[in-house]
Parts: structure tokens; C-alpha cells; sequence
């Protein structure tokens, strides 16, 4: 871009810029110099020139937003989605920082599975953990299956220790016994007053008890998420309910852990509560691995929990390394395995194949836009109709037009034997492959090849070429240094946009394209609508776009971006 | 707008909660397949209820092939504009783990049989999701034609893979689902142990292998019009496809094309309701799939498509074809001498190894 002629500096009249600069030189001289009004000139202009720079920016505004908004902002969400994985920590939140201490060895410990159990819990009651496991089963085969049905199952995880506690106290199974446990007294009263108004309003937030989350950690924990879920879920205050089989569990271990724990309560609280530390030592113990490994074996899988450990950060490379056939495993990264690799063939062939298109468009499009450019205006008008004509008409139409033509009982193979130029037997094989989708994509995206170098050859002088001839050039030496040469930039903005268009088409590839034929974006769109895999999407569509820019980059190197134009 | 926000705060006022659940929006958006599904749908069912309730409007929406994708981004979006979706099962099961359709309490919201069954019971095994209410039963399956398959016609579906027999070029979808299975079937897996072998990593070998075996003779499907098309071109000997789309090629559009019921494949399409729907589209909703998929709707709209009600009650009530005047239970996938041998898609299975499956079949068909 050295080359540029034009820019501020060129002009030779006056314009804001130049008369700044100028009013600055001369304030370096001789003191500010003054405009009409009195104030200093610089000010005066820069005053001018900011007007003008805000109108203009006012008119070009609403393109400006739209572009933001149904462009740039799209686009950002997709690149962010690509590296997003807040799903496994905002779910599993307990059992990913059990496994901090995980060695990744075999199975973690007890510790993690009774994070686990927490976690599974309130996430089954907000119906999460299926998310989660269409998310990591994108990662480990089976593990959809296995939140789904341990969703069902850990419900009955703890139910051992709710019958002890009901079996020592029938209190135990009131859900005012555990309001008035575990709640601020704040919190009662607004709960009180919020049940006698019923007003149809979401009741209170939840406020646990000073003093409980120290004396019993775990039962505050679990229980102030209860009460979240409650109020989420059902609109309902934990007045309402029993709480979960699980409270009781982590009651029962968090009493065996502090038996001196009734000192945090006051009046018939404490009573319960001391009652209740002295029989825990007596409860039935729950295994419990034992309970998960009873909902589900897998759970005694080193990869379903080395899996949990490699996804339970924020951000993932994951969707990267599987675009790239790589995999992220619990023992680091490794290369996907030989009959899962398809990303990088399909780039590959991608890149080849707009490039053939783009190639063959060339080659057909140049002669004509030659010829356009070359007839009268009247003959050249109603053949750019034919080339316009195209445009006109369905891609699904034109697409399945190919079909007709191109299958092996079409048209043009049944001209072909009756030709006799192939026999009956071996038709050929025109469609659903490769060439069937470099034919259609060709026919498709002519008219952008066509369209620039009719326009730039329309420019170009004629005598120019006579003026060769003159001096004794042939036709060919004519045409080739100084016509082609003056084509060049239409070849360029027909590249462009005939190789950018077809690196992202996908519906003719998908419909001719047969297993050979098909491009990355039949992959993109598969996991966006299907799979619903749009981390790896994302991912995919990332890599496209930086091969996009890159491309562009080395074509500004070798050709010059200056060196294209549309007319 | 005004007066009903007004009825809306009386109501919640003197908290008459019974009150505020008669309200019922008066549009509906559906959302199907188009085509001849979606049009016997409208005469079965839609037309009739808009019939009975004049004041309401259904607006249809042809995105049923891209509906998880759709109402995910909805959901996102915040804003879900549809009101009932009819997808297969098996989206309907992936709709149901990511929270976007609404668990159903089917004794509680569907009408029960006319003999009083409830429609838990009426339904039976066919309930295969908590989202999910299930309309029909179709079936994939081949279709061939009769014209390029000599004197001895095709009567098992190991045909397909016999291309000494029956030369010739064979449409199958372009998924591993059903083509894995009819692989093992036809490599000498028993029915019972399909699931079970192509779990292992030498079973799915084992499939792809016996795929290797016609894979330069295959057409890849992936839109539901392409077998029957390719059979009437006569491009393909044999080819899978819906049972439904087979039966237009030879009974409306009378094509030498035959039916192999063999290992047809039993699935499932039916309805679901977006999660989060406001409570007056969500009672308008509720009353409208009451109506549609009672025994008597259900068996209606078989006569407009050949697809079988999902409900056991409205079997015996299946009549003949609305325009053809055909006897309509002969072509059914669930008419028993058509179901003497088939297939049962197993859901759970297909959730877990979808992603993993799909991976290695893509890769195998690019090879």
C-alpha cells in the first residue's frame, strides 16, 4: 500500500486538515493566530472539523450498528463458544474442586463421590445434569446415559440416614423443624409474613442461621441450596417441603465430625440437635461409592472421571484440539484416532475445491466477459441477461437441475450412449462426487467471475491494443501484455469473491457432493443443527475464518489488495 | 391488551388461580415437517379444532428438520416464538436432556381411550421420553424396483447387501444409524445382540466392514425425498427410505416399486412443548394437544399418510385413504404381515453413541 495516491496530503486544495496543520505552524511562529470571532484558529477548526467528523459518522451510524449488531456481535459470540465450557464447573461445582486433589489415577476417593452426590442432586432438581452429559459425552461415549440415570437414581442417595433421623425423632421429617434450624430469624419472619400475604410473588431469598455454616458446614451448604431450588423451581419457600434425602446425609456427617456442634443453637434447637449428635455414632453408614457404583458401574471408569477432571476448567481448548483431530484425554493431548480423523481431510479438500471451482471459473468466465465487453451494446445486454439469469432462479432448483442432467440415467449420459461414446454399462459417474460438486459450484458462482472482469474489461481503452498491433505486436502478444494485464484486477475481485463464497457453501456440496464432494461447512452445519455440538462449530468456523484471513493476507502480498477492482 | 391486563391483576388480586387458567391465547404456531405430513396433520386434527374454536388461528412453520438447533437458539435468545414442535424421538429425547421441552404429565394432560385407558397405558412402551407425546409410528425401510430385479424379487434385507443378486446401485441414509444395524443383522448378528456387539470396538469394525462391501455401490441420502426419487429415476435398484414417502411412489404415483418390509425399522414422531411457554399460549397449547392426540385424531390422520397412530386404542379404528379410497391398515408398518420381522431403533443407545458413531461413519464415507 506504499503506492497510495490518495489521502489527505495529495489534495492540493484547502480542506480542515491542511488548514490545522497550517494554523499550527504558524502558532509555532508568531503566537496563536486568531480567527474572526476571536478565539484561537486551531480551536475554531478543530471545532469545524469534529462537527464534520460527527456528521459524518451520523450517516454512516445505522449501517455502522446494523453491521455491529447482525454481524461483528454474532461472529464475536460464535469465536467466544469455541473456548467456553462453563458448564461442567457451574454444575459440578463441589466434585470438580474434590478432584483438585485427584492423583488421576484410577478412581478418585470417597471425597469426590460425596461432592458428587451434592452436585448431582441439586442439579438433577434444576434438570441440569443432561446438559452436562450431552456436553461430555461430545468427549466420552456413555456418559449421557449415565447422568440421566444417575439423575434418577441419587435421590435415594442419604435415604438410609432420613429414616434414622425420622426413626429418632419424628421431627426430623418436618420442614419446620429444619426452617427454624437452619434459617436467620430475619428470614422466618419475612418467610412468615410472604405465606400469609400469597400474593403470587417469588417468596424471600434464603438466609442461613449465623453460626450453622461453621458448626455444621455441609448441612448449611446443601441445605441453603435446597432452599435456592425451592424457591427457583417451585416458587415455594422450604417451609414447604421435606428437605432432600442428601440434607440428612450431610447432617449425619457433618454431626459424627463435630458432636459438640449443638453449641451453635439456642432453646429447643440445641435439644434436637444434641439429641441428635448422640445417636448419629449408631446410624447405618452408606457406602458411598458403593450407592453410586449401585445406580451406575461407569462410575468405577477412570475415563468418565478423567474426562470430568480435563473439562472442569472455564475455558477449554478441547473444541480446538478436536477440530484439529486431536483429543484432549485425562492423560494430556493426543492425536484422535486414525478412524476418527476427518477435519483436516476435510479442510484439505475444502481448500482444494474452491480452488479448482475458482480455477475453472476463470477459465470460463474469462472468454466470456472478453466477448461481453467486446460486442455491441445492444448484443452484449441481452447476453449479460443470460448470464444474469441465474441469479433468478432457486440454488435448489439449479442444484436439482444438475441431478437431472448429471445422474446416470440423466440426460447427459443417455446422450452419451446414444452417441455411442460410452457403452450402456459404464455410465459415468458425474454426480454425488467430487465432479458433480466442482460442475455445479461452477455453474453457481460464474456469474461472480463474470460480473467484475466485464466490468473492468469495459474500461479498458481499445486502442491501447490497436496501438500494439501498429507497432507490429502479434494478436496473442497483444492480448497477453497489454490487454491481460489490465484485466489482472478484475481476475483478482473475481477470485475473491468466487473462492471466498464457495470455501463456505454448503447445500449444493451436501446434495451433489456424495461422500467425496463434501466441504467443512457440511460438517459446521451438522454440528450446529444436529449433534448441537456448537463448541466444536465454533471451533470449526474459527479455523475457517483465520484460513480465510490468512489467505487474504498472502494474496495482498503477492497480488496487492490494491491491485482488485470491480470496475 | 389493555382489558387483559387489567383481568390479569383482578385475578391475581383475589388470588383466583382457577380463573387465570381458563386463559387461553388465540394463536398457535406449529411447527412440522411440510409436505404431506404436515397436511394430513392440518386435515386430522387442525382443521377440525380451529373448527370447534373459531376464534383462534394456527399458523404452521415448516422447521420441524431443524428444530433443536432452532429452539435452542430460542431459548437463548429468550424469546420462543413456537408453540408445539413435532419432531422424532430421538430429538425429542435431546430436547428433553438440554432442558428445552417441558416434561409431560401424560394421565394428567391427554385425553384417556374411549374404553377409559389412561393414555400412559394407551400409549405403552411408545412413551420413550418425559417430553415426549408421541403421534405416529413409521418406519425406515426399502423400497425397489421391480423392473431391475429379474425373476426373483427381494424378500430379506440382506438383498441390499447381495450386489451378485441384485447388481446395481443402493440408496442408504447418510448417518450410521439403521445401516449399522442392518450390517450385524446381515453379517449374522442376532437381533438380540446388536446393540450388544456394535458397543465393542471390534463390532463396529465388524459393521463397517460389511459396509466396506457395497460402499462403492451406495448413494448417500440425507433429504427423505432422495430415494423415492432415485427410484423413479432408476438410478438405485434399492434404497432406504420412510415407509410413508414409499407408499406415494407406488400408490399415488405408480411406480414399479415394491415394498421390503424386512428389518424395517420402527421410530417414533410426535409432539413437544418448548419449556417456558407464558401461561396463556401454554393453556391454548395444552387444549389443543388434549384434542389431537386423541384415539379417534390419531386414527384420522392415517387417512391421509401411512403411518401408524401411536395409540393401541386407535388401530381398529384406521379406515381407507381419503382420496385413493384404499384400505389404509394394509400399509401400515404395523399391520402384522408387514411386521413380521422388524426392528426396534433403541433410543438410549443411539444418545450415547451418536456423537462418537457419527465421527468414525463421517470419516469412514470420507475415506
Amino acid at each position: 500500500m506504499t503506492d497510495s495516491t490518495t489521502g489527505p496530503d495529495q489534495f492540493t486544495g484547502p480542506t480542515p486538515d491542511n488548514a490545522l496543520r497550517d494554523a499550527d505552524g504558524e502558532a509555532r511562529a508568531d503566537g496563536p493566530m486568531l480567527a474572526a470571532d476571536g478565539t484561537p484558529l486551531k480551536r475554531s477548526l478543530n471545532r469545524a472539523l469534529r462537527a464534520q467528523k460527527l456528521r459524518a459518522l451520523g450517516l454512516i451510524a445505522p449501517l455502522l450498528i446494523f453491521i455491529l449488531v447482525t454481524f461483528i456481535a454474532p461472529i464475536a459470540d460464535m469465536l467466544f463458544r469455541s473456548v467456553e465450557n462453563q458448564i461442567v464447573s457451574e454444575t459440578l461445582p463441589r466434585t470438580v474442586a474434590a478432584l483438585d486433589d485427584w492423583d488421576g489415577e484410577g478412581v478418585p476417593g470417597d471425597a469426590a463421590f460425596e461432592a458428587l452426590a451434592y452436585d448431582l442432586t441439586i442439579a438433577a432438581e434444576e434438570k441440569n445434569h443432561t446438559r452436562l452429559g450431552s456436553r461430555l459425552n461430545y468427549e466420552t461415549t456413555g456418559i449421557s446415559s449415565l447422568f440421566r440415570k444417575s439423575g434418577r437414581g441419587v435421590d435415594d442417595i442419604g435415604e438410609v440416614h432420613a429414616d434414622a433421623f425420622a426413626d429418632l425423632d419424628p421431627l426430623w421429617e418436618e420442614a419446620e423443624t429444619w426452617l427454624a434450624l437452619m434459617s436467620s430469624e430475619d428470614y422466618i419472619a419475612d418467610e412468615a409474613v410472604w405465606r400469609a400475604a400469597k400474593d403470587g410473588t417469588l417468596p424471600p431469598a434464603f438466609e442461613l442461621r449465623d453460626g450453622v455454616a461453621t458448626a455444621l458446614p455441609r448441612t448449611a451448604d446443601i441445605f441453603a441450596e435446597f432452599a435456592r431450588v425451592i424457591r427457583i423451581e417451585d416458587e415455594d419457600s422450604p417451609a414447604t417441603e421435606e428437605p432432600w434425602n442428601i440434607v440428612y446425609r450431610a447432617l449425619w456427617s457433618d454431626l459424627r465430625d463435630n458432636p459438640d456442634a449443638a453449641q451453635a443453637f439456642a432453646g429447643g434447637n440445641a435439644d434436637l440437635v444434641a439429641a441428635a449428635a448422640a445417636a448419629v455414632p449408631d446410624f447405618p453408614d452408606e457406602d458411598i461409592r458403593a450407592a453410586f457404583l449401585d445406580i451406575d458401574e461407569d462410575w468405577d471408569d477412570h475415563d468418565v472421571w478423567g474426562t470430568i477432571e480435563a473439562f472442569s476448567s472455564t475455558y477449554t481448548s478441547g473444541y480446538f484440539l478436536a477440530a484439529a483431530d486431536f483429543q484432549l484425554t485425562p492423560d494430556g493431548i493426543e492425536r484422535q484416532p486414525e478412524d476418527q480423523q476427518i477435519y483436516g481431510l476435510l479442510f484439505q479438500r475444502t481448500l482444494f475445491m474452491s480452488l479448482t471451482i475458482m480455477v475453472s471459473c476463470i477459465l470460463l468466465g474469462y472468454p466470456i466477459a472478453f466477448l461481453l465487453s467486446n460486442l455491441p451494446l445492444r448484443t452484449s445486454n441481452v447476453l449479460l441477461i443470460l448470464v444474469l439469469l441465474p441469479f433468478w432462479t432457486s440454488l435448489l432448483v439449479r442444484t436439482s437441475a444438475w441431478k437431472v442432467l448429471l445422474q446416470q440415467q440423466g440426460v447427459i449420459n443417455d446422450t452419451l450412449v446414444w452417441l455411442g461414446l460410452v457403452s450402456d454399462a459404464n455410465r459415468l459417474e458425474l454426480i454425488n462426487n467430487q465432479t458433480g460438486t466442482i460442475i455445479a459450484m461452477t455453474h453457481i458462482l460464474l456469474p461472480f467471475m463474470i460480473l467484475p472482469l466485464y466490468s473492468v474489461m469495459k474500461t479498458i481503452p481499445p486502442y491501447y491494443v490497436r496501438a500494439a498491433k501498429s507497432l507490429g505486436a502479434t494478436d496473442w502478444t497483444a492480448f497477453w501484455r497489454v490487454y491481460f494485464p489490465q484485466s489482472v484486477p478484475g481476475i483478482g475481485a473475481g477470485c475473491i469473491l468466487v473462492f471466498i463464497l464457495s470455501i463456505g457453501y454448503y447445500i449444493t456440496p451436501e446434495l451433489v457432493g456424495g461422500t467425496t464432494g463434501t466441504f467443512i461447512s457440511n460438517r459446521i452445519a451438522y454440528h450446529i443443527s444436529s449433534s448441537l455440538n456448537w463448541g466444536l462449530a465454533a471451533a470449526l468456523g474459527s479455523i475457517l475464518l483465520a484460513v480465510v484471513l490468512l489467505l487474504y493476507w498472502v494474496y495482498d502480498r503477492i497480488v496487492g489488495i490494491d491491485n482488485v477492482s470491480l470496475g | 391488551m389493555k382489558l387483559k391486563t387489567l383481568m390479569l391483576l383482578t385475578g391475581a388480586a383475589v388470588a383466583a388461580t382457577p380463573a387465570l387458567a381458563q386463559e387461553m391465547a388465540d394463536e398457535m404456531t406449529l411447527v412440522s415437517w411440510g409436505g404431506a405430513y404436515q397436511e394430513s396433520q392440518q386435515k386430522a386434527y387442525v382443521e377440525p379444532y380451529l373448527e370447534m374454536h373459531p376464534g383462534v388461528t394456527a399458523t404452521w412453520d415448516s422447521s420441524s428438520n431443524e428444530a433443536v438447533a432452532k429452539l435452542r437458539a430460542m431459548a437463548e435468545a429468550g424469546n420462543v416464538t413456537w408453540d408445539l414442535v413435532d419432531v422424532v424421538a430421538s430429538d425429542a429425547i435431546r430436547l428433553c436432556d438440554e432442558g428445552l421441552a417441558m416434561e409431560i404429565d401424560f394421565d394428567e394432560m391427554l385425553e384417556p381411550a374411549p374404553d377409559g385407558t389412561t393414555a400412559s397405558e394407551d400409549f405403552g412402551d411408545l412413551i420413550v421420553s418425559d417430553c415426549f407425546i408421541p403421534q405416529i409410528v413409521y418406519s425406515t425401510t426399502f423400497g425397489y424396483r421391480t423392473d431391475m430385479v429379474g425373476d426373483t424379487p427381494p424378500t430379506e434385507v440382506c438383498a441390499v447387501f447381495d450386489t451378485e443378486t441384485y447388481p446395481g446401485k443402493r440408496s442408504l441414509e447418510k448417518r450410521p444409524i439403521n445401516n449399522m444395524e442392518w450390517a450385524l443383522l446381515c453379517d449374522g448378528v442376532a437381533k438380540e445382540d446388536v446393540y450388544d456387539v456394535l458397543e465393542t470396538e471390534e463390532g463396529q469394525d465388524r459393521a463397517f466392514a460389511k459396509l466396506d462391501t457395497i460402499k462403492d455401490d451406495v448413494i448417500w441420502w440425507s433429504a427423505g425425498a432422495d430415494t423415492p426419487q432415485l427410484l423413479a429415476d432408476g438410478e438405485v435398484v434399492m434404497g432406504s427410505t420412510y415407509n410413508g414417502r414409499l407408499f406415494s411412489v407406488i400408490e399415488e404415483q405408480d411406480q414399479p416399486v415394491a415394498m421390503l418390509w424386512d428389518a424395517q425399522v420402527f421410530d417414533l414422531d410426535g409432539w413437544i412443548i418448548p419449556e417456558g411457554l407464558p401461561e396463556d399460549r401454554l393453556n391454548r397449547v395444552l387444549d389443543f394437544v388434549r384434542f389431537a392426540t386423541d384415539t379417534q385424531r390419531l386414527a384420522d390422520q392415517a387417512k391421509y399418510i401411512s403411518y401408524g397412530p401411536a395409540r393401541m386404542s386407535s388401530a381398529p379404528l384406521v379406515s381407507t385413504h381419503a382420496e385413493l379410497g384404499i384400505e389404509m391398515a394394509p400399509h401400515m408398518p404395523t399391520d402384522p404381515a408387514n411386521a413380521t420381522n422388524t426392528f426396534l431403533y433403541n433410543y438410549e443407545w443411539w444418545a450415547d453413541y451418536r456423537d462418537d458413531l457419527d465421527a468414525k461413519f463421517q470419516a469412514w464415507l470420507a475415506q
